[in-house]
């Protein structure tokens, strides 16, 4: 036993000694195509966050900053209904941007508080689903949907906003939704329908 | 070849950083809740060594490129999760972490393959998985 141990560890380690070089250089150009990506994603999310500024020009005493983050999680949301990971991947990534943009500066000391506890739980979610596959995405969707809701709770919207709940994800998951009919982000095309309307915000 | 051997025999004067310390901060996962003394235990084995400041490292970390390959590992687990600075979270981020390593070993993606291939007593049992998931709800609903 403690034999098949040593030769274990011994062919682990020439297997690493021998593919560990080429390894390093293959994450090189992978780490490059993330900085490539990053930066297409920064592009987009300035052109977006643009036509979002005039938007909140017309609507003068509302919060720009928490009304991008919720247009931005309603894109990812629906890149989720339409089971398209490349885009949620995307969309998670400017999410993660508008997240970190948030002015917290006009709330209370304590608003502010548990606005910066969320804003840092969502960021991490946001950064998770720009980078895995869409079973993973949609986990940590579940929490950022939670966030995000409470997030709303102190901040408020301009518009009317739908919590839809589906009781098969994962013991019950919660997410919102600006329009009253329900599809699924956490099933998609399987069962686009399954949920109901749980509570209406404003 | 003989090129292959003097990389080799060079980037063993390469120095790495190493992630060991002596001070228990206090804000570690072990000292801030009541973790009995068998769940420690494996969370030590288990997870501490890339999820914790304090790596217990193995004699072939002594050896490059083995040693930048852990040290590799070990920031990307620190950065995602590290027990040793628990009590530093929110509440909200907690729960959130809890519910991702309960995921984690659900779904056998933790502890890695590769850390396991070599540390077979990290390998958690069903039932040592079932102990500590049922222990991590726990505090979890104890936060709120």
């Amino acid at each position: 036993m403690k034999n098949l141990k040593v030769i274990t560890g011994i062919l682990a380690m020439t297997f690493l000694t021998l593919t560990a070089m080429s390894c390093k250089d293959a994450k090189k150009e992978q780490n490059n195509d993330e900085g490539h990506n990053t930066e297409m994603n920064h592009d987009n999310s300035d052109g977006h966050h643009d036509s979002d500024k005039k938007e909140m020009a017309m609507n003068s005493n509302q919060d720009g900053n928490a009304e991008m983050i919720l247009k931005d999680y309603f894109n990812l949301k629906d890149a989720l209904v339409s089971d398209d990971e490349a885009k949620a991947k995307e969309f998670g990534a400017v999410l993660k941007k508008s997240l970190e943009n948030l002015d917290v500066s006009k709330y209370t000391e304590e608003q502010q508080t548990e606005l910066k506890e969320i804003v840092e739980d969502a960021i991490e979610h946001a950064e998770h689903i720009s980078e895995s596959p869409m079973a993973h995405q949609r986990e940590h969707f579940k929490v950022l949907s939670k966030d995000v809701t409470d997030m709303v709770a102190i901040t408020g919207t301009a518009n009317t906003l739908y919590e839809q709940f589906c009781p098969m994800y994962d013991k019950g998951s919660a997410w919102l939704s600006k329009s009253e009919e329900v599809r699924n982000p956490y099933y998609g095309s399987k069962m686009l329908k399954c949920g109901k309307v749980q509570k209406e915000i404003n | 070849m003989l090129v292959l051997l003097v990389v080799f025999v060079g980037i063993q004067f390469i120095p790495t950083e190493g992630n060991q310390s002596d001070i228990v901060p206090k804000t570690d996962f072990m000292l801030v809740n009541n973790v009995p003394n068998d769940i420690k235990n494996k969370l030590q084995v288990s997870c501490y060594d890339c999820h914790s400041n304090n790596t217990n490292y193995p004699w072939y970390n002594k050896i490059q490129p083995v040693a930048w390959f852990l040290e590799d590992h070990i920031k990307e687990g620190k950065a995602e999760l590290n027990f040793s600075e628990w009590d530093s979270l929110s509440n909200r981020r907690k729960a959130s972490k809890l519910r991702s390593i309960i995921k984690q070993i659900e779904s056998d993606k933790m502890p890695l393959d590769s850390y396991t291939l070599i540390h077979s007593d990290a390998i958690l049992t069903d039932s040592e998985k079932q102990e500590i998931i049922q222990f991590l709800t726990q505090i979890n609903e104890n936060l709120n």
